[in-house]
């Protein structure tokens, strides 16, 4: 898919997502290697948006497992469409149940879920299994199947396999510590806060219109505050809301009273604004 | 876009046994690291090349680690093996202090990290070096920091970087903490690039050995010095929200139980009386109870006070949580560690205080305090409640009273022993350990990592 690390980055900073040096290496290895990666890293440093734009790189289609608490195999797997197969039932009242049987499970009673949908098909897929920790560990056990052959077996149907496999990424919280057999499935990356840098370019290519100098201005206010004791530091999503917001009050450079105005789109906790205000030397925050 | 390389200067048939050595190093010290990580990493390098060393790094990281917690053991072992430069930076003229501080305050001044990472092999070389026979002799960061004083040139950068912003206004009240991390990064290259010249000398196998610390999960209880002490408290709640997230998911599991046939069947009805959706029956959640025994004594007080605040930072588990330290004696705690959250530090200093702990000797004796705690708490322990003595059963040749922990087992819903010595050394001199693992389920728990694994599995839920 990619020929270089320069092709990687050149090609997603195409679709509008800036990566890093290490995240350009290991998309790469991951479609090198044809092994699923492992995407950690805090709220809102762009894990989700990242499968997305390799997605829209690989003029794939993006298939997403979206976990939660309690998503259990009929969620993410399949589920027979059990209504249906009531009604074919009853409405073939003079067959025998064998014939019946077959024919009630086939693909036409398949509810196919995200891991059966994306190895399914021939067209480039990226899957997208978000939120791995807020699955329960049980999931897991799935995953790793899924993930080891690439193929599921439907009881009644056989095993289906994938004839093209797809791009896996899965994303993590680190809410809940990822089983170590899940983990060596995959290749590791770890997206931290930007360097000043790349969050500079990130917020010039989102919000264009704000001048260099506060652009600047604004993402080394956001890395002072990262560096503070804070509840919840603010991510790369809060550096360009904020960037929006003093787009439009229509301010040209930082002063506090903008600061105190607007320092609510970064810090989302009351004692955070606080404290941050104190460090900041704001008055009456 | 990736500034900082200076090439990379392996040649390329050293790549394989280079990659093997990196390897056994990460092992060395506690990553583990398997054949299909090693095939991975291998595959990397030849996928990645060698001109990067930025993305060489990142792309061992990636097949090789599996947690951002072995970065930082991974990143000075990588460092070793995959040095930026070899032999001594190349400068014309040998280097003048006076002019190396001049250069250095302009490259703090205008953030140059590449720059920085030049200056930091120039100070090594030119105010680092100690000794002249061979076997003595050595490259200190300490040293080479100590003549070029970097933190003095704070004032001076900062009137530069201001000079020549014209002062811009809001984000200037940021500068002073700015200056302090890029001076606190030039430091670090500085160590790093030390570590590097004293490998050359030495042999980098040696070195990867010794010079990088454990990762704190893994460090002995036993042998934790001060400050992986506080190191490891800062851990504490962290760790206690993960084992919390655990402890839930466990609990949700043992709370679905067993199917409710009759609201199974009642859910039938409207499937013609097939049962399509079985019903299950929750288990009416009873939180356990909590008792901790625990060794305070000067060996194994890291051991006992981590887990005691580990403990107690994860009390909303249970419906009670009850602890008592000895040494020869037992006193309960639990007040001093509930009003002592805010302080962790503080904790065994308090302890020691206001808990009458010994008799009429100060060392730690077993028999004497189980005994006492049989008799005198009898009532903290019932049927629901799960102890945990905490200690390595060194009782200093004196009884261990076995029929004291008979006694607590038989009361108790269950009882541990965690025991922060290597399974090896139970029973040998006057450790008890053997003698108290017959009557009680005992675990050898030396560090963070395998606290965690037992907390998370035994604690009941
Ligand atoms: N490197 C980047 N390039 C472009 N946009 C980015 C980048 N990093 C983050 N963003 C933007 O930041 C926002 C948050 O990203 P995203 O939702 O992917 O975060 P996340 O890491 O998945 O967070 P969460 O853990 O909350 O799901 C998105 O709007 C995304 O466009
Ligand atoms: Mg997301």
């Amino acid at each position: 898919m990619f020929t270089s690390v320069d092709d990687v980055t050149a090609r997603l900073a195409a679709t509008g997502y800036l990566a890093s040096p290490a995240v350009a290496t290991a998309v790469f290895l991951a479609d090198r290697l044809g092994k699923p990666l492992l995407v950690e890293g805090p709220a809102g440093v762009g894990k989700t948006e990242l499968a997305k734009a390799v997605a829209r790189v690989a003029e794939a289609r993006l298939v997403r497992l979206q976990c939660y608490e309690g998503v259990d195999e009929s969620r993410a797997l399949y589920e027979w469409n059990h209504a249906k197969q009531l009604l074919r039932i009853s409405a073939g009242r003079d067959e025998s149940w064998d014939e019946a049987r077959t024919d009630i499970f086939s693909e036409e009673f398949l509810l196919p879920r995200p891991l059966l949908t994306a190895i399914r098909g021939d067209e480039p897929t990226v899957l997208l299994i978000d939120e791995t920790d807020k699955a329960d560990i049980e999931v897991e056990g799935l995953l790793l199947e899924v993930l080891s052959d690439f193929q599921i077996t439907v009881p009644e149907l056989g095993t289906i396999t994938a004839t093209r496999r797809p791009f896996v990424v899965l994303t993590s919280n680190a809410g809940r510590e990822l089983s170590e057999a899940l983990r060596r499935r995959c290749l590791f990356l770890h997206i931290g806060f930007p360097e000043e840098e790349l969050e500079r370019r990130i917020v010039r290519q989102k919000v264009p219109e704000l001048s260099e100098a506060l652009t600047a201005s604004v993402v080394r206010v956001v890395g002072a505050l990262r560096a503070m004791d804070l509840r919840k530091v603010p991510s790369v999503a809060e550096t360009v809301d904020w960037a929006h917001t003093l787009l439009a009050l229509g301010a040209d450079t930082l002063d506090e009273d903008v600061v105190r105005a607007s320092l609510g789109v970064l810090l989302k906790h009351q004692d955070d604004i606080l404290k941050a205000g104190a460090k900041l030397d704001l008055d009456a925050v | 876009m990736t500034a900082s390389t200076d090439g990379m200067t392996v040649p390329a048939d050293d790549v394989a046994a280079r990659l093997t050595g990196f390897v056994a190093a990460l092992r060395a010290h506690g990553l583990r690291v398997g054949t299909g990580e090693t095939v991975d990493a291998a595959q990397a390098v030849a996928a990645l090349g060698l001109a990067d060393r930025d993305l060489l790094r990142a792309g061992l990281a990636a097949t090789l680690l599996h947690t951002e917690g072995q970065r930082r053991v991974f990143d000075p072992v990588f460092d070793l093996y995959f040095p930026s430069r070899i032999g001594a930076p190349t400068v014309e003229a040998p280097a003048d202090r006076e002019d190396l501080r001049e250069r250095l305050a302009l490259a703090l001044a205008a953030d140059d990290a590449a720059l920085l990472g030049r200056l930091a092999a120039e100070a090594v070389d030119g105010f680092g070096g100690y000794g002249s026979s061979p076997g003595s002799d050595g490259w200190s960061s300490y040293q080479a920091l100590d003549r070029i004083r970097p933190q003095t040139l704070f004032a001076r950068v900062r009137d530069d970087v201001r000079a020549r912003s014209g002062g811009s206004g809001f984000a200037d009240r940021l500068l002073d903490d700015e200056i302090r991390r890029r001076i606190e990064t030039f430091r670090g290259q500085v160590a790093t690039e030390a570590r590097r010249r004293v490998a050359e000398r030495r042999g980098r196998d040696e070195i990867a050995r010794r010079a990088v610390a454990p990762s704190a999960d893994r460090v002995d209880f036993l042998f934790a010095g001060r400050d992986r002490l506080a190191e490891l408290r800062r851990s504490v709640q962290p760790l206690a929200r993960k084992l919390a997230t655990r402890l839930a998911a466990r609990r949700r599991r043992a709370a679905r139980g067993t199917i409710d046939l009759r609201r199974t069947l009642r859910g039938s009805l409207s499937t013609g009386g097939v049962p399509m959706r079985p019903v299950l029956r929750r288990r009416r959640p009873v939180r356990p109870e909590l008792v901790l025994l625990c060794d305070v004594s000067g060996s194994v007080s890291g051991f006992s006070d981590f887990t005691m605040l580990l403990v107690q930072a994860l009390h909303e588990q249970f419906s009670k949580v009850r602890v008592f330290a000895f040494v020869n004696r037992v006193d309960e705690v639990t007040g001093l560690l509930v009003r002592g959250a805010a302080d962790p530090e503080g904790l065994s200093a308090r302890i020691r205080a206001e808990a009458t702990l010994t008799g009429w000797h100060g060392s730690s004796d077993y028999g004497v305090a189980l005994g006492e705690f049989a008799e005198r708490y009898e009532a903290a322990v019932g049927p629901r409640t799960t102890v945990f003595v905490l200690g390595d059963g060194r009782t200093n040749m004196s009884d261990p009273n076995l029929a004291a922990v008979r006694r607590i087992g038989e009361r108790a819903r269950r009882l541990y022993w965690l025991n922060p010595e290597p399974r090896a050394q139970w029973g040998t001199g006057d450790s008890a350990a053997a003698a108290y693992a017959e009557l009680v389920e005992m675990h050898e728990c030396r560090n963070v990592r395998q606290l965690e694994a037992l907390v998370g599995r035994l604690l009941p839920v």
